[in-house]
C-alpha cells in the first residue's frame, strides 16, 4: 500500500502562503496547520493509508467554502473534501501539499417537508439523523450504509452509498433530488430540482459517486419514503454454499423483491455469534437473512412464500422472526459482522466487489482456495440481493509481510469479480485503495473519458487529485509492478 | 454484429474528420421530441437483439437497435417488466399494454416492416418514463451500464450488469436522456422487476387542489400506488402488488373500481399519448414541478400525472409565462410537441450549468457532430 501513497513533507513556505490567504476570510480557529492539530485528519476509515495534510480548514458557511476553493484555485493548491471520515477506500485521504476541506460544521437539517416528502440538509448531517428528523412524519431516508450512525450525507453523495436495503429502495443516486455544488472556481451550481427530473444532462447522477473529484457538495435535498408498516425476517441455514446461492436466485425467480437479502458464510456466522449472539446456526455452511416489508397482510404472505422457497431449495432450517425484537436481533448479527471480524483478528481488510449472483458459489469456492494460497483467513458477508460481496480478509499488520499478502489476496478477489462479469467496487468507492484495479476494469480510452469528464469540471485537476481514476501512466507502471510482484515478491507461493 | 459496430465507428470517424453532423436514427418514433434533427442519418437499427437476459439476476442487456416491444415481450414471458414504463410513441404490437399475469395474455404480433417501432436506444437516449415513474423510478434509475461509440468513434463501456457499481463516473446515467449528443448507444443493461401479481384502478371525483393534496398524502403512506392521472375533476389511481395489499389499499382510497381492460387502455393512453387529451394541434408543454405545487392556473387544458409532479399543458400561452410558472414551482418546462421551437425546446440553463454542459459535450464529442442542436441550440 505504501506504493500507492508517497508521504509528502510539508512545504513550510507554501503552508504560510495558504494560511495567510485563508486568514483573509476565515477566523483563525477555522484554520489548522500545527502538526498535532492536523494529525487527526491523516486518514479516513481506511487506516492503512495515512498522510498529514498541509492545512485543514473548517468553514461554516457556503460562502466560506466558495472562497476557500477560489483561493486554492488561484494558488493552484489541491483540495480534498472530507465529511465524517468513515469512507473505506481512502477517498478522503489528505495530500501533504494540499488543503483538507472539512465539512464537519455543516450539521444543520434546513428543512423537512412532510408534504413533498423531502429533506434539505447540509452535507455534514449524519445519515441516520435525517431518518430521525423525518420519523415524526412516518417517513425515513432509505439508503442505510452500516456506518449510518456516523457517516455524513455529503460523503454518501460522493460515494453513492448503498446499504442493506438497496435492491428494493435503491442507492443514494435514486434517493436524492437536488444538490448545491461549489465548483473549484468557487461558484455555486444547483443540480437537479424539486421535481423528479431537471433540464439538460443528468449531472445529479454524474455528481453522485464522483468521490469529490468534480465539486464540493454544500447542500443536499433527499427524498423521504413512507416507513413500511411492518417487516419480518426469514432466517435460513444451508449446509452447502451453492444451495444457499441457488436459494437466492429462487426467491427472485418467485417474483419477490426482498427489502433486504444477506448471506454469511460459516467463518462470518461463527465470528458474529461469538460477538453478538444473534441466534445463527454456526454448524452450517451459510446463513441467509431475507426481509419482507409492507402491509401486515403482504408481509405475512411474502414470509410464507420465502420460507417455502428456502425449504424447497434445501435449507436445513428456517425461522421467521416472531416479533420486532427477534427481527432486530437477526439484523444485529449481520450489522456486527465487521466489528466481529475485528474481535477475532488484529486487523481485517474489507473488500467490496459486486458479481452476478449466479456466480456466488464459484466465487466463494475460489476465495477458499486463495486462503490457502496466501495463508490468510477470509470471512464472507454478502449483500446477496444485489450481488455486492464483502470478503473480510483477516490479518495481522504486525506480522512482517502479512499486509502485502493481504493486499495481493484482495487484488486477486477483485480480478475474480471482473472475470465473472462484476465490478471492483459496489459501494465503497475506488479512492486510493482500488485505483490500480481500475486499470484492469477499464481500458485506456475509457479512463481517458473519465479524465475528460474531470477536466470539464476541474481543468487543473485540483479537486481530490490522484483518487478514483488512475492516469494511463500509472496503469502502465502498475502493469509492470504486477508482473514484478508475481515474479519476485512471493516466489514461494503456489500458483493456481 | 461487430461488423456493424466497426461500420458505425468508421462513419463517426469520417464525419468527425470532416466536421459533418450526424443524426442518429433508431425507429424515428421520437423525432418530434427535442430540437429539429439535422445532419446525415446514422442508422443504428441493424445493431439489434438481446445480448443477455437472466431473469433471476433481474438484468437484461440488449443492443440499441432492438425494438422496445421485443425487449418488453421477452421480459413479459418471464413475468418481468421495465418498471419505468417507457413510452413508445410509435406503432405498438398488440396487445397494447403489458397485462398482469392471468389478466388475459395475448400474443405479440410480429413487427411488420412498415411499422415504426420504438427502439431501446431511442428509449434510453430520450430517457422518457411513463406513469409508474414516481413510484418505481425513471429510465435513468434502471440503467446499469452502457456501451457507446463516442464522437471520436471509440467503442467504450461504462457501468456493467450488476446492481451496485461505483467504479468510475456514472457515465451510463449521464448519457441517458442526453438525446444522442454524447455518444451513439450500442448496448444497454437495465435492471428489471417482476410484474405485479395484481392490479386495480380506481376512479375518483375531486377538484384539482384536493386531488393534489390527496396524491401527496397517499405517497407519504405505505400504499401500493403505481400510477395517478387527473383531468377535469376525474382522478385515476392504479394500485399494484400482492392481492391482499391492493385490496386493503383500495378500501382505504375509495372510489369506484375500473374494469381491467378499460383500465389497461386508459393507462396505455396516458403512457403513449393516445388519450384524447393529447390530440389537437395546440403546442403540448411538459411541466415537471414539485409535486405539491398548487393548481398552476395557466391558460389552456391540463392533464396531471406522477402524483402532481408532472403537468401536461396544451396551451398557446407564450413560452416565458409557462417557463416562469414551472421555475416558480421548483421545476422546468419542455415544449414537448408542436409549437415554435425557435426559442428552444428545453428549459434554459443557468450560466454556470451551460458551461458544464459545453465542457461535457466537448469531452465526449470534440468535433460536435453527434445530434447537434437536439438538446440545446448551441451544441
Amino acid at each position: 500500500m505504501s506504493a500507492v501513497v508517497e508521504q509528502v513533507a510539508v512545504d513550510l513556505a507554501r503552508q504560510r502562503q495558504v494560511v495567510s490567504a485563508m486568514r483573509a476570510f476565515l477566523p483563525a480557529g477555522s484554520i489548522l496547520f500545527d502538526n498535532e492539530d492536523v494529525k487527526p485528519y491523516e486518514c479516513d476509515g481506511l487506516t492503512a493509508y495515512r498522510q498529514v495534510p498541509m492545512v485543514v480548514v473548517l468553514p461554516e458557511t457556503e460562502e466560506q467554502v466558495c472562497r476557500i476553493l477560489k483561493t486554492c484555485h488561484g494558488l493552484r493548491v489541491p483540495v480534498v473534501a472530507r465529511g465524517a471520515g468513515t469512507g473505506l477506500s481512502g477517498g478522503a485521504l489528505p495530500l501533504g501539499n494540499g488543503v483538507l476541506l472539512s465539512l464537519a460544521k455543516f450539521m444543520r437539517i434546513l428543512e423537512v417537508d412532510n408534504r413533498a416528502r423531502t429533506a434539505r440538509v447540509q452535507p455534514g448531517v449524519r445519515n441516520l439523523a435525517i431518518s430521525e428528523a423525518a420519523a415524526p412524519h412516518g417517513l425515513y431516508y432509505a439508503p442505510d450504509p452500516s456506518s449510518q450512525l456516523a457517516c455524513s450525507i455529503g460523503g454518501n453523495v460522493a460515494e453513492n452509498s448503498g446499504g442493506i436495503h438497496c435492491l428494493k429502495y435503491g442507492l443514494t443516486v435514486h434517493n436524492i433530488l437536488k444538490l448545491r455544488i461549489a465548483t473549484i472556481e468557487g461558484e455555486i451550481v444547483e443540480i437537479g430540482s424539486e421535481a423528479l427530473d431537471a433540464a439538460g444532462y443528468d449531472l445529479l447522477a454524474l455528481m453522485t459517486g464522483s468521490e469529490g473529484l468534480l465539486g464540493v457538495t454544500t447542500e443536499v435535498t433527499v427524498k423521504l419514503l413512507p416507513k413500511p408498516e411492518f417487516a419480518q425476517v426469514v432466517m435460513a441455514a444451508f449446509d452447502d454454499i451453492e444451495k444457499a446461492g441457488q436459494a437466492v436466485a429462487n426467491v427472485i425467480a418467485a417474483g419477490i423483491i426482498p427489502a433486504g437479502f444477506e448471506m454469511m458464510d460459516q467463518a462470518a456466522t461463527r465470528a458474529v455469534e461469538d460477538f453478538a449472539r444473534a441466534g445463527y446456526r454456526t454448524d452450517v455452511a451459510a446463513v441467509l437473512l431475507c426481509e419482507a416489508d409492507g402491509t401486515r397482510e403482504e408481509v405475512a404472505d411474502d414470509s410464507r412464500r420465502i420460507q417455502e422457497v428456502m425449504e424447497k431449495s434445501g435449507a436445513v432450517q428456517t425461522e421467521v422472526s416472531r416479533d420486532e425484537a427477534q427481527r432486530l436481533r437477526f439484523w444485529a448479527g449481520r450489522k456486527a459482522a465487521f466489528p466481529a471480524a475485528g474481535a477475532i483478528s488484529p486487523d481485517y481488510y474489507c473488500m467490496d466487489g459486486t458479481i452476478p449472483r449466479k456466480n456466488i458459489g464459484e466465487v466463494l469456492r475460489r476465495i477458499t482456495k486463495m486462503e490457502t494460497k496466501y495463508g490468510l483467513r477470509c470471512a464472507n458477508v454478502f449483500h446477496a440481493g444485489d450481488g455486492n460481496m464483502h470478503p473480510l480478509i483477516l490479518y495481522d499488520a504486525n506480522q512482517p509481510g502479512e499486509l502485502a499478502r493481504t493486499e495481493a489476496f484482495g487484488s486477486e478477489i477483485l480480478e475474480l469479480c471482473l472475470e465473472v462479469g462484476g465490478t471492483i467496487t459496489g459501494e465503497h468507492g475506488v479512492g486510493v485503495e482500488k485505483i490500480n484495479s481500475m486499470c484492469v476494469q477499464f481500458k485506456p480510452a475509457e479512463l481517458e473519458t473519465f479524465h475528460a469528464v474531470k477536466r470539464a469540471f476541474d481543468e487543473h485537476g485540483l479537486l481530490n487529485p490522484g483518487k478514483a481514476v488512475p492516469t494511463l501512466h500509472r496503469c502502465a507502471e502498475f502493469g509492470r509492478m504486477h508482473v514484478h510482484a508475481g515474479q519476485e515478491k512471493f516466489p514461494g507461493l503456489p500458483r493456481f | 454484429m461487430q461488423e456493424i459496430v466497426d461500420q458505425l465507428s468508421r462513419a463517426i470517424k469520417e464525419a468527425a474528420a470532416h466536421r459533418r453532423s450526424l443524426r442518429i436514427r433508431g425507429g424515428g418514433t421520437k423525432d418530434f421530441y427535442g430540437g429539429i434533427p439535422q445532419g446525415s442519418p446514422l442508422d443504428v437499427t441493424g445493431y439489434r437483439g438481446i445480448v443477455a437476459y437472466e431473469p433471476t439476476e433481474l438484468v437484461i442487456t440488449a443492443r440499441a437497435g432492438t425494438p422496445l416491444a421485443e425487449v418488453e415481450a421477452a421480459l413479459r414471458e418471464k413475468g418481468q417488466m421495465l418498471a419505468f414504463e417507457p413510452p413508445h410513441f410509435g406503432d405498438l404490437p398488440s396487445p397494447l399494454t403489458p397485462l398482469p399475469p392471468g389478466a388475459g395474455e395475448g400474443n405479440i404480433v410480429p413487427a411488420k416492416p412498415a411499422m415504426r417501432m420504438a427502439t431501446l436506444g431511442g428509449c434510453i437516449a430520450t430517457g422518457l418514463s411513463g406513469p409508474r415513474r414516481p413510484y418505481a423510478g425513471a429510465a435513468r434509475d434502471f440503467v446499469l451500464g452502457v456501451r457507446i461509440l463516442d464522437g471520436k468513434g471509440d467503442d467504450l463501456k461504462f457501468g456493467g450488469q450488476v446492481m451496485k457499481n461505483v467504479a468510475g463516473y456514472d457515465v451510463s446515467r449521464l448519457v441517458t436522456g442526453s438525446l444522442g449528443t454524447l455518444g451513439v448507444l450500442l448496448e444497454v443493461s437495465l435492471k428489471v422487476l417482476p410484474l405485479p401479481a395484481s392490479e386495480q384502478t380506481l376512479h375518483l371525483k375531486y377538484g384539482e387542489a384536493e386531488a393534489i393534496t390527496l396524491m401527496n398524502k397517499w405517497a407519504a403512506q405505505p400504499l401500493p400506488v403505481t400510477a395517478t392521472a387527473y383531468r377535469d375533476g376525474n382522478l385515476g389511481v392504479r394500485l399494484s402488488g400482492a392481492r391482499v395489499a391492493v385490496d386493503a389499499a383500495a378500501k382505504r382510497i375509495g372510489g369506484t373500481a375500473v374494469e381491467p381492460a378499460q383500465a389497461g387502455r386508459f393507462w396505455t393512453g396516458i403512457r403513449e399519448h393516445a388519450d384524447p387529451f393529447f390530440s389537437g394541434s395546440e403546442p403540448l408543454w411538459r411541466l415537471s414541478v414539485n409535486s405539491t405545487t398548487q393548481p398552476l392556473g395557466l391558460p389552456g387544458s391540463q392533464l396531471m400525472e406522477w402524483g402532481g409532479a408532472l403537468r401536461w399543458l396544451k396551451s398557446t400561452a407564450d413560452a416565458r409565462t409557462i417557463r416562469d410558472a414551472a421555475a416558480r414551482s421548483g421545476g422546468h418546462a419542455t415544449l414537448f410537441r408542436g409549437g415554435d421551437k425557435s426559442g428552444g425546446v428545453f428549459h434554459p440553463l443557468a450560466p454556470a450549468l451551460v458551461k458544464l454542459h459545453r465542457n461535457l459535450k466537448q469531452a465526449f464529442d470534440p468535433a460536435g457532430i453527434l445530434n447537434p442542436g437536439r438538446l440545446y441550440p448551441d451544441f
